[in-house]
């Protein structure tokens, strides 16, 4: 009997779990999809400007409406949503292969190496990271690269120091003593052994990362100092749309607010549901 | 020649592990090494099989000092000393199957074509079935996973083995056939070995000589069941 309760009960916290991650991966595929498959297919001019049909609340014609100068919504935001999503992926696997690189150096050569690299990375995470993204940016001329460049180098630090403590935990470990005796080097062991090891907490502090890139190269936009105005990006989206806010027209800050929101949530969702799996115990909810 | 010299070792300068322990090994010759918990056998095992470097104290492997290195003892050496230790669910590579655990050492030191045969020889002699080989720690049992470090131990053909309370896990048919499998080996190649371990029944059936911890912590303080809670069941009247 009591069992019977427990199985329900385990059933449909089971099922629950598994329903959001099925939402958050059919969020994911809609979203990739339409960013990989309507802006080439689609001839259609993103920057088509109508003055006529211009600030057009949402309609069948406009789902998303229309903006200042009358250019559809929906298009702006795919595309929008296109550079971000590219500004979020490559910037977190730059950075997550920075970070990786300087932690598992640290964590295996350990001594002088190790503090050294600590104390930078210390140092450089007392530092705000938008103030540094933005000397960053500072430096370049606008455009993507240098936004791509300018989160990545800021972001490269926690997972430096996750990388690094999960290397020491397993440098300790008598697996890598039996290794050492049966004569292999230090490259091997990293290789072999180490590597392996850290390889499932760096992807999911990447993916974890893909939403807080895209969250930076928005908020570089939105001060000016991301891509170029014309360029569609959400950042730039929401700071065009800021003063017909004022004039109660909602839907231009509405949607690529929302489309910033939703992939967000759901890149959480499947990376703690990864998380889930990589560690049963650790079901708590999830940082960004 | 195996010899530690007044070696003093440890996690922590102020607090070492072990003090002033003084031990000397002949080739062939078993030495059982008895001593309760906490008392420094795991680091002084470790420091004879190479893995660990003494604060201070030689250790000298078949004529060659040791101690001096910077960081690790060279390969050569190291690869002289095979290690068994206490608990194989850490000993072990959790991402390894264990065919690939026991050919590792082969395939570290560049002896790759071998590493099928040899594989196959060594799971033979531990009593590990071909079908276990396929599988990952996590999918066998402690007896099983200890069978294949053994293995692991052995395939380089040591000449020297340090068993680090290699049975305290098993029962007591595992450890009959591991000891078994050790005393073929020895009796095989002449190797030395230097069994660690609280069991003083066991070891003393098992290794020609046994020393207790006391006898080779030469102008220390004793280690009594006073001093241990755990130390009277191991103390020999």
């Amino acid at each position: 009997m009591a069992e019977q309760v427990w199985r329900t009960r385990g059933g449909a916290r089971r099922s629950t779990r598994t329903l959001r991650v099925r939402a958050c991966a059919a969020v994911m595929a809609v979203v990739v999809l339409a960013v990989l498959v309507v802006p080439p297919l689609a001839q259609l001019d993103q920057q088509a400007v109508d003055l006529a049909a211009k600030l057009q609340p949402p309609s069948w014609a406009h789902p998303f409406g229309t903006d200042d100068v009358g250019r559809d919504l929906l298009l702006r935001c795919v595309h929008g949503l296109r550079v971000s999503l590219l500004v979020g992926l490559v910037a977190a696997l730059v950075a997550t292969v920075i970070g990786t690189a300087v932690g598992a150096a640290a964590g295996a050569l350990g001594g002088w190496a190790d503090r050294i690299a600590m104390r930078v990375v210390d140092t450089l995470s007392a530092i705000p990271h938008l103030l540094l993204g933005i000397f960053v940016v500072a430096v370049f001329r606008p455009g993507l690269w240098p936004v791509v460049a300018s989160v990545a180098v800021t972001h490269w630090l926690s997972t430096a120091r996750i990388v690094r403590a999960e290397v020491l935990s397993l440098r300790g470990r008598p697996y890598v003593d039996a290794a050492v005796s049966g004569g292999a080097s230090r490259w091997r062991v990293a290789v072999r052994h180490l590597v392996p090891g850290i390889l499932p907490q760096a992807g999911l502090a990447a993916v974890l990362m893909i939403p807080h890139a895209m969250w930076h190269e928005s908020a570089l936009s939105f001060l000016g100092l991301g891509l170029p105005a014309h360029q569609a990006s959400l950042g730039n989206l929401v700071q065009g749309a800021r003063g017909s806010l004022l004039a109660g027209h909602w839907w231009p800050t509405l949607f690529p607010g929302l489309l910033l929101i939703v992939p967000t949530l759901a890149i959480a969702g499947l990376a703690g549901a990864w998380r889930d799996r990589l560690n049963p115990r650790r079901r708590s909810e999830l940082t960004l | 020649m195996l010899e530690l010299k007044d070696i003093t070792a440890g996690y922590d300068r102020r607090t070492p592990a072990v003090r002033g322990a003084h031990l000397s090994l002949r080739p062939g010759e078993s030495l059982g090494l008895l001593g309760p918990s906490g008392c420094g056998k795991s680091t002084l095992a470790r420091v004879a099989a190479l893995l660990h470097r003494p604060d201070r104290g030689t250790v000298t492997l078949d004529g060659h000092a040791v101690t001096g290195f910077s960081h690790r003892a060279p390969r050569s050496l190291r690869t002289a000393v095979g290690v068994v230790f206490q608990q194989p669910r850490l000993a072990a590579d959790p991402r390894l199957r264990l065919r690939d655990l026991v050919a590792e050492p082969l395939r570290a030191t560049g002896r790759r074509s071998e590493a099928a045969a040899r594989v196959a020889e060594l799971a033979q002699r531990v009593g590990l079935g071909a079908d276990l080989l396929a599988r990952r720690p996590h999918e066998v049992s402690d007896g099983q996973l200890q069978r294949a470090c053994l293995a692991r131990a052995l395939v380089l053909c040591p000449r020297w083995l340090v068993c680090d309370e290699m049975t305290a896990m098993l029962d007591a048919s595992t450890t009959a056939a591991l000891v078994a499998v050790v005393e073929d080996y020895r009796a095989e190649t002449g190797a030395g070995l230097l069994a660690v371990g609280h069991d003083p029944v066991l070891l003393e059936r098992w290794c020609g000589r046994t020393a207790h911890w006391n006898e080779i912590v030469k102008d220390r303080p004793p280690v009594t069941d006073r001093q241990h809670p755990y130390g009277g069941h191991v103390l020999r009247p």
